[in-house]
């Protein structure tokens, strides 16, 4: 009886990691079992920011629910509106005059900065630089909001796309501090970069922690920056060319090794992207009507306009990943089936699998680097 | 210039000639033993309130922004605020946590990073007690922190705080190895383990032979330093209160004063490790021109003043490279230049002193490099679909 062996396992540990933790962005909760410092298991545990967005927008007017959009991923609302708007308008064949084209793709772009450089900031922060990275990051993300809520009326609720154009037209004194801004851009990418890039505890932490294989990768259909970093040579912008994408001149940077490192830096590298694409839209940006005539009507007037019976999925790169809305309609004024296809929330799927044997340290970077907002996670 | 120099040691003399005048021979060793005593308990407390003002306003300006600057001005009383505000804060006990050992953890924090005030000459003749054994009774009650972070963490009855007791205890103890050894260096060139006689070795070339101008005293600095940022729980070492991982780490469950003195301990270490790693190696009080607690202050001020620039702009490392640092890197590296310091006391001409010790110091640490090129990072190099 004695003879058998004694097992000197010691226990593991469970910890809430959320949803009151300073570093999961938001309210989500990862239920981690600890063997020491190791994770030996984690459960992600979303929808604590759960408020029926799809059956919302399914009891409301098309237009009705472009503020909705906002509210998915609330540091992109640009491009939520410009997704929403391109499914709208699949769904009713309806034109969109060149000057409003443009505008769609400075306000993306934009919104992309704004997206890409918080989120190294807050990444930096999960690293445990103090505060230091995200408030330069924060400063240029200021005058992009600026111009935001110049032109929109409100810094992150934009509700600025209407189906067929815009809402406003942009005045030529924002279409020169637009263009201040992208010329300054890349000098506050070098220095931030000066500051990130090369640093050694920054490499160390970074290089090689949460892989995620170029297979995993395709066959949880991550999208976006995430995917890019994996080297999935895979960017909406390029393969549907929507808007006027096609007409653009730009490169996708493609990642090797698919770690947290990888994901900082293309981020970084995409930045520089939108940066040339912004200068190519503003060389080029031409006179016109803001908004398709047809529409302008229905603007005003949101709970006439009746889209023909059919479905319709619009898509755009979105800042996190391929945001998509899928739209079914039986000729009423409401959408009879509204889907959002939202990339933060399908990009968290492979979270436990780019955690298993790390540190908990680590799965707090690669939770920073996969970039969630709970507003999309949880519609 | 001698009058500024031995100001504060005169002013207490007076003191106690005046004493004299009206007490017994003995009561006037208490008197002058409770002037160092009160002079210290002030010290202490006003120089952790002023740090983390300090700290408050530089970082504020590293980050582009202007700090505290609402209360008085330039903020200056800020810290007074904050002490009423901690003062009158509630004061919450977890529930199931051990009462005793969660009220007595940051008073016992406090008391080894105040004792440590008394072998740090803070000028001529400006040392509380000079104990033949200085350097040793620092390192010994410095190390007892790890005891109260221990019993802090313990008691809160936390799953944040345990975790962050661990990396604690993990942390201290690794990094008190190579501290001790990083100080061997000093103790060998000085020939006593005193504070006082460790800095009056240092006292030629017109108080600027600092043991930090030869190559052992500069890496012995440098090894020193690091590990004492690690000691005080700092950037980039901060892992035991890592805020973005384990919330706040050991203490997570301590708010109102109670949190107030985990803070002064960290802040009263962080001066004590500057104040000492100046007295090792930068010359402590010695220096020219200016009275010898002047030359004190502007050097530990200037150490404070570094690890408050590294918070600032460095991110924190992960514990199995932050152990890896202090076994793989520093231990050896420190072995090295205790051996260094004896050939340069052993060799004689200056050139092949200087040369048998930056050249093995250089060769040494290059082969470290090379054993932990595994965790060295790499370059990498993006492509671009069109």
């Amino acid at each position: 009886m004695i003879d058998e062996p004694v097992l000197h396992d010691t226990d593991t540990l469970e910890v809430n990691l959320g949803p009151q933790h300073p570093s999961t962005h938001g309210v989500f909760r990862m239920n981690v079992k600890l063997e020491g410092e190791t994770i030996v298991s984690l459960k992600p545990i979303m929808g604590y920011l759960h408020r029926n967005h799809e059956q919302i927008a399914e009891n409301m007017s098309y237009l009705g629910s472009m503020p909705y959009t906002d509210r998915l991923d609330y540091f992109n609302s640009m491009s939520n509106n410009f997704g929403y708007a391109l499914a709208v308008e699949k769904l009713a064949n309806i034109e969109v005059p060149e000057r409003a084209q443009y505008i769609r793709v400075i306000m993306a772009e934009l919104t992309r900065l704004v997206n890409h450089v918080s989120v190294i900031g807050f990444l930096l922060n999960d690293l445990g630089a103090f505060f230091t990275p995200i408030l330069y990051a924060f400063r240029e993300r200021e005058k992009i909001l600026d111009i935001f809520e110049e032109i929109a009326g409100s810094r992150m609720m934009c509700n600025y796309l209407r189906f067929g154009g815009l809402k406003l037209d942009l005045p030529p004194s924002v279409l020169d501090r637009i263009k201040k801004i992208v010329q300054g851009f890349p000098k506050f990418l070098d220095e931030f970069e000066g500051l990130l890039t090369k640093n050694e505890i920054l490499c160390m932490r970074c290089q090689n922690v949460g892989i995620l294989p170029y297979d995993l990768a395709v066959s949880a259909s991550i999208t976006g920056p995430m995917a890019r970093a994996s080297g999935v040579n895979y960017d909406i912008r390029k393969i549907d060319g929507y808007s006027i994408y096609n007409r653009l001149k730009f490169r996708v940077p493609l990642g090797k090794v698919g770690d947290v490192y990888d994901r900082y830096m293309i981020r970084i590298l995409e930045m520089r992207q939108s940066v040339w694409i912004l200068e190519q839209v503003l060389k080029e940006i031409p006179e016109g009507p803001i908004i398709n005539p047809k529409m302008a009507a229905f603007a005003k007037a949101p709970r006439n306009f009746k889209p023909p019976k059919g479905e319709a999925y619009g898509r755009v790169e979105a800042p996190k990943g391929e945001l998509g809305f899928y739209l079914v309609s039986d000729g009423t004024p409401q959408p009879w089936r509204y889907h959002v296809r939202a990339p933060s929330f399908i990009n968290l799927t492979v979270l436990e699998d780019l955690c298993i044997g790390h540190k908990v340290a680590d799965a707090i970077i690669i939770l920073g680097s996969i970039d969630i907002v709970l507003g999309e996670v949880d519609h | 210039m001698i009058f500024l120099d031995q100001i504060f040691v005169n002013s207490k003399k007076a003191i106690l000639n005046l004493a004299s005048a009206f007490l017994p021979t003995d009561a006037i060793l208490i008197v002058s033993a409770l002037i160092s005593i009160g002079a210290i308990a002030a010290f202490g407390p006003f120089t952790m309130m002023y740090l983390t003002w300090f700290e408050r306003k530089l970082v504020g300006r590293i980050q582009n922004r202007i700090g505290p600057n609402r209360v008085g001005i330039f903020g200056l009383l800020q810290p007074i605020a904050d002490g009423i505000k901690m003062l009158t804060k509630e004061d919450i006990v977890p529930a199931g946590a051990d009462k005793v050992v969660h009220f007595l953890a940051p008073v016992v924090v406090v008391i080894p990073a105040l004792l440590v005030f008394s072998v740090v000459p803070f000028g001529r003749n400006m040392v509380a007690i000079d104990l033949n054994i200085g350097l040793l009774f620092f390192l010994a009650v410095s190390a007892m922190t790890t005891i109260a972070i221990f019993m802090g963490s313990w008691a809160s009855r936390n799953k944040f705080s345990l975790l962050g007791g661990m990396r604690t205890v993990a942390q201290l103890v690794s990094y008190e190895v190579p501290m001790v050894l990083a100080a061997v260096p000093a103790i060998l060139a000085s020939g006593s383990l005193s504070t006082v006689d460790i800095v009056e070795a240092q006292g030629g070339w017109n108080g600027l032979k600092w043991f930090v101008f030869t190559p052992w005293g500069f890496v012995g600095f440098l090894m020193f330093y690091l590990c004492g940022v690690a000691e005080c729980n700092r950037t980039p070492f901060d892992i035991p209160e890592a805020e973005s991982e384990i919330v706040a780490g050991f203490h997570t469950e301590y708010s109102g004063m109670k949190f107030a003195l985990w803070y002064m301990a960290e802040f009263m270490s962080v001066f004590t490790i500057s104040a000492l790693t100046a007295t090792l190696y930068l010359g402590g009080y010695q220096g020219p021109w200016l009275p010898s607690w002047a030359w004190f202050m502007i050097k530990t001020y200037a150490l404070v003043f570094v690890m408050m620039w590294f918070r600032g702009t460095l991110p924190r490392l992960r514990v199995d490279q932050m152990m890896g640092l202090a076994w793989k890197f520093l231990l050896p590296l420190t072995l090295i230049n205790i051996l260094v310091t004896g050939l340069w006391y052993f060799t004689s001409g200056l050139g092949l002193r200087l040369g048998l010790s930056i050249g093995i110091l250089l060769v040494s640490s290059w082969v470290l490099v090379l054993f932990n090129r595994p965790y060295m990072p790499e370059k990498r190099v993006y492509e671009f679909a069109e």
